[in-house]
């Protein structure tokens, strides 16, 4: 908005030239997360329809109302030998500046409410995954599948998945912006999001309720898998985990069971069988972990293990004192968990 | 429509304004409207916790359930007790009005008393709850009871100072027949506090869950 | 009669004398040094508040940013929120409400003086309760909403002062609506009809009672939330059966109203201020009178549009999604009608105006945005991104601070009695709108592109550096602003350019009074024919319609000797000794140091009893 007349037009061409090469680039960038540019999911499309109806209508408006105003700067400018009429108001108009935006409130209405009861709707042949969420991290329990998983949900492609929101300590929110919109995780309570990936790959997403200290550090990743990879890993993952046969991971095994981790965490197969942090069955073949914070590489799984609260804040898992021998062979365990 | 025949105030004539300030716009009293908006704004207080009440009497998590605890007969006297206390306090106001101070302050006393009934009852309530299981960190059940009718009670407490303090005011010759308006406003927060306790009475104690 | 109302020694106290100096602020009950007080106050938070944010500006400038730990920052953007939310947008409102409407309405003082000075202190109290909480284990660190079960679980000591400090300040705008509403109702000149009131006297009214009935909303919310911190109650604790889902409601049944508090204020003043500079009546004086009060009801109906995604079912958040629409249309009602204002008009850009043009070009944005909230489906995606950071910034910054500076620029003659400079004011006006588009424009697209809020670090690769770092200069160019600003203030009241009574050629009241106005405000109490009186005092309409000049101008005839006779409310000891009162019972509750709370209730219990017994003076005479 400019509040004085332009002395060069050059001058402000140039500018909104400049302005439109950094938005353009700003789109250009990969911004995993953005859902104006890439929305793919069936909710996120449906949803994006409604946003440009809006933006267009809202565009509209914007440039009439700011073009009206600057209009009234320039035209109606104190200039000697003009003065101001004295009107108080003119009640045609003011019905009309009433009425018009009422009847636009009342087109997006329509279809705005229609969306609404669409996205309720429970898809049928959907893909079941309770979703548990806590300080900060995810659990995913495909329960027809006796599957339990955490930070990383496969799901296959172009099939909905249709997740049961479970909370536990405070309020989360599962939200992966390309797939779908988000939905709050609230403890005691049970909330519904039907998702779908039309592609295979990686979408990121991430908790969007202020949950404490590592709120900033709650992220999710969705891998869609083609149907026959997905069955793949399903089935891999239905398995027990695997006894290590290395020497440094079968004593990583011993540190496992024999120390504190197993008060918190289950490994299928053994005795581990707590339900507090992770299931860990399967910890290898996941590529993220710790709410998706970190890759899963043995640097940062070991510098995990030493402190955890000193690179993810307010983790649930204190430091242990581990000693680094102890944090070595508990790294060749964990990577052996394929 | 503009007019220039708008007499301009000539400085130096200050009656006119101080007068003015005797006045109100409305012919209302400023503190009886003050009173008004503040028990307006006491209605959602207590609509509040009431409504907090009923999301949540049917979650007594394992401890006292409402039907289990309440002793309806009791509450009834207690709040029959409270109810008298309204009459009484009209009867003060109506006694100033008429420049009966004795009167006025003898009636004061009454329904400071009866609020004091009415409150040690809700004491002797309180504790019997507590010794039977049901205490603010119970369950849902149990704080929404005891932080509606507490807050209640803190209000029943409040309007008793203010009525001692009117006695005390008026021993000391500080309550004029011309002050009726004072004990008004106190009789006003008086009947509301007891109006509320009706609406609680009812809702908590009488509507079966 | 005023002259025979001398003061009447009849009290055990007798009542402060000092009419100068330190003192005399301290025990004031003047509307005009409340005012003041409540102003200087605000501004000084708005410059703490600032600060957090730019330290949360400075951490998120880059990926992984290091300048605040988690902890840190969480705190900060808690504190930010609340500071700016309760300790600047809405006493600002209040200092100008303090200062204008006796003015405005043609009145010597508000209608309950000591209350009003009792309302100042308790605020100022909980300012600094709530700020003490950074030397005593950390600050409220939940997010200025609060949202259990998570606030009630915190660990530091942080929530409790947010749950007793925001009680507290919740006391002190209690008080004042009860304050305003019976002063605006009941003390207007005579002639001063409804229907003639300024418009910021009519939004102050709206504001007044959207306090009465919002704030015992909070106060139950917050009473909950203490007894769940400190005494081991179970409203919000789902383990037991608690529901988090109650804070939300009871939370946005306040917040929704709340967000009217902070934006009617600056309407109010843009409805002044646009009229002056264009030297025209208000465009459709009742639409926009209709359509704040049509806000005022209507925002009690649409607070569930802050939890579209909690899971409501599809009925209810339909049903909340419709009202949120239309309750844009009395919004753009009032944008239409300042554009109306200006139309036809002869607009004069004095740095007052600058910001109120700039109030109406940004709002309008921030009402589109506000619009997007209601498409549900796609408010699922942008809710709780930087989208909405953005939304709510262009209406209470691009809205409520831009009119409240506007206000300052407006008023600051008639209160301190000298001219701002124009051309510091111009340069404040520029970057500041410059500054304020640079930080909060491009979090729409960080929004869009999936940054979420409150997230203290964010990590590389994510498409999000290069608007953080604009945003991050966007932040500066504002304080650069802010201190242009403050150095405005200090040279203007060095070079001392004396404020005529009336320097913009204005139409209300106030102007009619010389600047700084005397103690007793009006010489004597005007009698208003119409809307806009002073303007019609100065000017009549000639035959062709165009106004002209019939009186010289200035203030009334204001000798040094009028105020004499004219009996003001003295000065009283109490309201700032009950005010200590609360913030002593919180620290006494928080620590479970009984004793202390005890203390803290006898202080003010005490000086309560001393108020009833003071000497009462004409003024508070019935």
């Amino acid at each position: 908005m400019r509040k004085f007349p332009v002395g060069s037009k050059r001058g402000l061409l140039v500018a909104l030239a400049a302005l439109g090469v950094v938005l353009l680039s700003s789109c250009a960038t990969n911004a995993p997360q953005d859902f104006l540019n890439h929305p793919e999911g069936p909710a996120a499309v449906s949803a994006d329809h409604l946003w440009n109806a809006t933006f267009l209508i809202a565009a509209v408006i914007f440039f009439v109302v700011e073009g009206l105003l600057i209009f009234a700067i320039i035209r109606f400018r104190e200039r000697p030998g003009r003065e101001a009429a004295q009107f108080h108001g003119n009640t045609k108009v003011e019905v009309l500046l009433t009425a018009v935006p009422a009847l636009i409130l009342a087109g997006l209405a329509i279809p705005t409410v229609r969306t609404i009861f669409d996205l309720a709707q429970r898809p049928d042949n959907a893909l079941n995954v309770t979703v548990t969420a806590r300080q900060f991290w995810w659990e995913f329990d495909y329960s027809d599948n006796d599957v339990i998983t955490a930070n990383v949900l496969h799901i296959p492609v172009d099939k909905p998945v249709y997740l049961t929101l479970n909370g536990e300590d405070v309020i989360h929110s599962f939200w992966v912006p390309r797939l779908a919109g988000k939905q709050d995780v609230v403890p005691g309570r049970t909330n519904q999001l039907t998702i779908e990936a039309p592609h295979p790959g990686v979408y990121y997403g991430q908790c969007t309720e202020y949950c404490g200290l590592s709120h900033a550090n709650m992220r999710i990743r969705v891998i869609a898998d083609s149907p026959s990879d997905f069955d793949a890993w399903l089935a891999e993952q239905q398995q027990p985990a695997e006894t290590p046969t290395d020497p440094t991971a079968a004593e990583g095994q011993k540190v496992f069971l024999q120390g504190p981790c197993i008060n918190c965490h289950a490994i299928e197969g053994t005795d581990a069988q707590a339900r507090v942090g992770p299931d860990l069955t399967h910890f290898a073949s996941r590529q993220w972990f710790a709410g998706a914070m970190f890759e899963n590489t043995p640097e940062n799984v070991s510098a995990w293990l030493a402190d955890p609260p000193a690179v993810k804040p307010g983790s649930k898992m204190p430091d242990y004192g581990l000693s680094s021998d102890d944090i070595q062979k508990l790294v060749a365990y964990l990577e052996s968990l394929k | 429509m503009a007019s220039a025949e708008t007499p301009m105030p000539s400085p130096g004539t200050h009656d006119v304004g101080a007068e003015a300030q005797h006045h109100t716009s409305t012919g209302l009293d400023n503190t009886k409207m003050a009173m008004w908006a503040f028990l307006g704004s006491e209605c959602l207080f207590f609509g509040s916790l009431i409504s907090t009440y009923l999301l949540y009497r049917e979650r007594a998590g394992g401890g006292p359930a409402p039907h289990e605890i309440y002793d309806i007969p009791y509450t009834s006297v207690s709040s029959f007790v409270l109810l008298m206390s309204s009459l009484t306090m009209v009867l003060a106001l109506a006694a100033i009005q008429r420049g009966n101070h004795r009167a006025m302050r003898v009636w004061l006393l009454a329904t400071a008393f009866l609020g004091m009934t009415f409150i040690g009852g809700q004491i002797y309530e309180f504790t019997t709850f507590y010794e039977e299981g049901l205490s603010l960190a119970k369950s849902p059940f149990g704080s929404s009871f005891f932080v509606l009718t507490g807050f209640h009670g803190a209000h029943v407490t409040v309007g008793i100072l203010m009525l001692l303090g009117l006695v005390g005011m008026s021993l000391s010759g500080k309550i004029q027949r011309s002050d009726a308006r004072k004990v008004e406003m106190i009789g006003l927060y008086w009947h509301f506090v007891d109006i509320v306790w009706i609406i609680i009475f009812t809702v908590v104690y009488l509507i079966p869950s | 009669m005023a002259s025979v109302a001398l003061p009447q020694r009849r009290g055990l106290f007798a009542r402060p004398t000092a009419t100068k100096g330190f003192w005399s602020w301290i025990f004031t009950v003047d509307h005009k040094k409340i005012g003041i007080l409540y102003g200087a106050t605000a501004f000084f938070f708005f410059l703490v508040g600032g600060t957090e944010a730019l330290f949360v500006r400075l951490q998120l400038a880059q990926p992984n940013g290091q300048v605040l730990n988690a902890n840190v920052y969480n705190q900060f953007f808690t504190m930010h929120g609340l500071t700016m939310i309760f300790l600047v947008v809405m006493p600002m409102g209040v200092a100008l409400m303090n200062y204008l409407i006796p003015l405005m309405i043609g009145a010597r003082d508000v209608a309950f003086p000591r209350l009003n000075a009792l309302s100042y202190w308790i605020f100022l109290f909980g300012g600094l309760f709530i700020y003490s909480s950074f030397f005593l284990g950390g600050a409220p660190d939940g997010g200025w909403f609060g949202y259990a079960p998570l606030s009630r679980l915190q660990p530091s000591h942080g929530m409790d002062f947010y749950s007793l400090g925001l009680q507290i300040l919740g006391v002190a705008s209690l008080a004042g609506a009860v304050n305003f509403i019976v002063t605006i109702i009941n003390m207007r000149a005579p002639g001063m009809t409804l229907m003639r009131m300024p418009v910021f006297i009519w939004m102050s009214l709206v504001v007044s009672f959207l306090l009465l009935f919002a704030m015992p909303v909070i106060a139950v919310a917050l009473f909950q939330l203490m007894f769940d911190r400190l005494f081991g109650a179970n409203f919000f604790n789902p383990a037991a059966g608690g529901d988090p889902l109650l804070w939300q409601h009871l939370f946005w049944l306040f917040g929704h109203p709340e967000v009217y508090i902070l934006i009617l204020p600056a309407m109010g003043i843009v409805s002044e201020i646009m009229p002056t500079f264009s030297r025209k009546p208000l465009f459709g004086y009742a639409a926009i009178v209709f359509a704040g009060a049509a806000i005022g009801f209507m925002g009690w109906g649409v607070w569930a549009h802050h939890m579209f995604v909690v899971g409501l079912g599809p009925v209810a958040t339909s049903a909340f999604a419709l009202s949120t629409m239309f309750i844009a249309v009395p919004t753009g009602v009032k944008i239409f009608n300042w554009l109306g204002t200006m139309w036809g008009g002869s607009i004069r850009f004095k740095t007052p105006m600058l910001f109120a043009i700039g109030f109406v070009a940004m709002f309008v944005i921030g009402g589109l945005s506000g619009v997007s909230h209601s498409i549900v489906p796609h408010d699922a995606e942008q809710t709780d991104t930087y989208y909405i950071v953005a939304h709510f910034h262009y209406v209470l910054f691009g809205g409520a601070l831009f009119g409240i500076m506007g206000g300052l620029y407006y008023w600051w003659p008639k209160i301190f009695g000298y001219m701002l400079s124009e051309g510091l004011g111009k340069l404040h006006f520029w970057l500041w709108f410059i500054g304020f588009n640079l930080t909060f424009a491009p979090m729409h697209i960080l929004g869009l592109q999936g940054m979420p809020r409150r997230i203290y670090t964010y990590p590389d690769g994510m498409g999000w550096n290069f608007w953080n770092l604009i945003e991050t200069v966007g932040a500066f160019t504002i304080a650069v602003s802010v201190l242009i600003f403050l150095w405005n203030v200090v040279l203007s009241r060095r070079r001392r350019m004396e404020a005529v009574a009336d320097p913009w050629d204005a139409r209300t009241l106030e102007w009619s009074i010389p600047s700084p106005p005397p103690e007793h405000n009006f010489d004597e109490i005007p009698v208003v024919e119409h809307r806009d009186d002073w303007w019609y005092r100065k000017y009549t309409t000639k035959p062709s319609g165009e106004p002209a000049r019939v009186y010289a101008g200035g203030a009334n005839g204001h000798d040094g000797e009028a105020g004499h006779g004219i009996h003001l409310p003295s000065p009283s000891y109490f309201p700032i000794i009950a005010a200590i009162g609360p913030v002593v019972i919180a620290y006494g509750v928080i620590y479970h140091v009984w004793p202390v709370a005890i203390l803290g209730a006898v202080t003010s219990l005490v000086a309560f009893f001393g108020w009833v017994l003071e000497p009462q003076t004409a003024e508070e005479h019935h």
